[in-house]
């Protein structure tokens, strides 16, 4: 597999993840207009992650679809970034998960609008305006809950203190990106670092949150390998297709 | 291998007739708007062989409206006597200032208020949303519940007025 392809993986994979555990909410969330909103950000990123699978599968060339890929892959195939893999938590924990997801696919995106492979180019415009819309949604929340009464606030800065190592590998660049950013694919995760801070710093401090430490925390699921939570979250998703496979509604 | 001939716009009797079967079809979530209003149709060509091929652009990502609204065109084009293929367009990405005039009084009509104002500017998404006003009573005092409504493409809001709650098509 190409450092191109294996790229296109990682953000689909990353997208396909997260739609699935934004899905968990549907029916649990604390209210109805939650529940809607936690499902759309999850459809429009499902839709994303389709739309980047297919496109790995051509530049892969063995004639995999966006099901084989979805459903037929192991856990150590998959290239999602490590963050989008841990658990809901409460209302709280997701929404300081998808902040920083959020905020991060918002940078990229923008720039991969530039990308000199078209497919991913016009992938990622379509992609950068429904992004928009999670960040305003993620953002308006943990302004809320913040700075909100003394248990809500307690509860998001823990969220950010757990979650925040994780945010290491998505602005850390290994192999495959210095390839993919040689190639003007894509623009290196660590070059994405400035924007994305000031645009996280601004939010934490309206929302009253203290930003936490950097650690030397280092995750590696873009390369494969992940923490112990993806394996369910696979078993779940591919179970229907394993025991029926090819079943369509 | 020659080079395949490349589609080429419909004659215009027949591009009219097309775009006229078009206006009858409902998108299937919101069917008081055609797919023509919603200017989800980006092009109408006829291929070598006579087959018309509709290129749409899907409204949002993961819209699962995007696959019926592509059979259902296929669909009416194959009862006015074409045959029809419907293609994706990705780019320009959809965006909601092609719904038309039509469509905008449409949705008014039909209790959803139309998207406020021109995507020009990325960043203004992030900003606060201009007023919305009420779709039943006109007034610009209302107040937004939630940021996604029962599809992607609305949020919902109430109106302090008549105290209406009612769908916003949002700018995208």
């Amino acid at each position: 597999m190409t450092p191109h392809c294996r790229y296109v993986l990682r953000l689909a994979d990353t997208s396909l993840i997260l739609a699935q555990r934004l899905g968990e909410w549907i029916g649990h969330a604390p209210a109805l207009e939650e529940d809607l909103g936690l499902a759309n950000v999850s459809l429009d990123l499902l839709g994303q992650a389709r739309m980047l699978l297919s496109w790995a599968g051509e530049l892969e060339g063995r004639g995999r679809t966006e099901d084989d890929l979805a459903y037929l892959r192991e856990e150590s195939e998959y290239l999602n970034a490590t963050l989008v893999e841990q658990p809901n938590g409460d209302f709280g924990q997701t929404i300081v998960r998808q902040v920083l997801v959020d905020a991060w696919q918002l940078e990229l995106y923008e720039r991969l609008q530039q990308s000199k492979d078209p497919r991913l180019a016009e992938i990622a415009a379509k992609a950068v305006k429904e992004t928009r819309y999670h960040l305003r949604y993620s953002a308006g929340w943990l302004l809320r809950l913040g700075d909100g009464t003394d248990e809500s606030h307690a509860r998001v800065q823990a969220a950010l203190e757990r979650l925040w190592p994780f945010t290491n590998e998505l602005l850390a660049a290994d192999e495959v990106d210095r390839e993919v950013e040689a190639a003007g694919i894509a623009p290196a995760p660590d070059t994405l670092l400035p924007a994305w801070s000031a645009r996280v710093d601004e939010i934490l401090k309206d929302a009253r949150l203290e930003k936490p430490a950097i650690t030397p925390f280092g995750w590696h699921g873009k390369q494969g390998r992940h923490s112990e939570h993806l394996g369910y979250i696979l078993a779940e998703m591919q179970s229907l297709h394993r025991a029926h496979p090819g079943a369509a509604w | 291998m020659g080079v395949e001939p490349q589609p080429a716009a419909p004659l215009p009797m027949v591009l009219a007739r097309l775009r006229e079967i078009l206006a009858g079809v409902p998108d299937p979530e919101i069917p008081v708007l055609s797919v023509i209003d919603l200017g989800v149709v980006r092009h109408l060509r006829e291929r070598a062989d006579g087959t018309i091929e509709v290129g749409v652009a899907p409204t949002y990502s993961g819209c699962p409206a995007t696959p019926v609204i592509k059979a259902d065109i296929i669909h009416a084009l194959e009862r006015g006597g074409f045959r029809a293929v419907a293609v994706d367009v990705l780019s320009p990405p959809w965006t909601s200032d092609w719904i038309s005039e039509e469509g905008r009084h449409k949705l008014r009509r039909f209790g959803i208020a139309p998207p406020a104002q021109a995507v020009s500017s990325a960043r203004r998404l992030l900003q606060p949303d201009p007023a919305i006003a009420c779709p039943h009573c006109g007034s610009t005092g209302t107040k937004k519940l939630s940021e996604f409504g029962s599809t992607p493409c609305k949020a919902l809001y109430r109106c302090d007025s008549c105290l209406e709650p009612f769908d916003y098509f949002k700018c995208l």
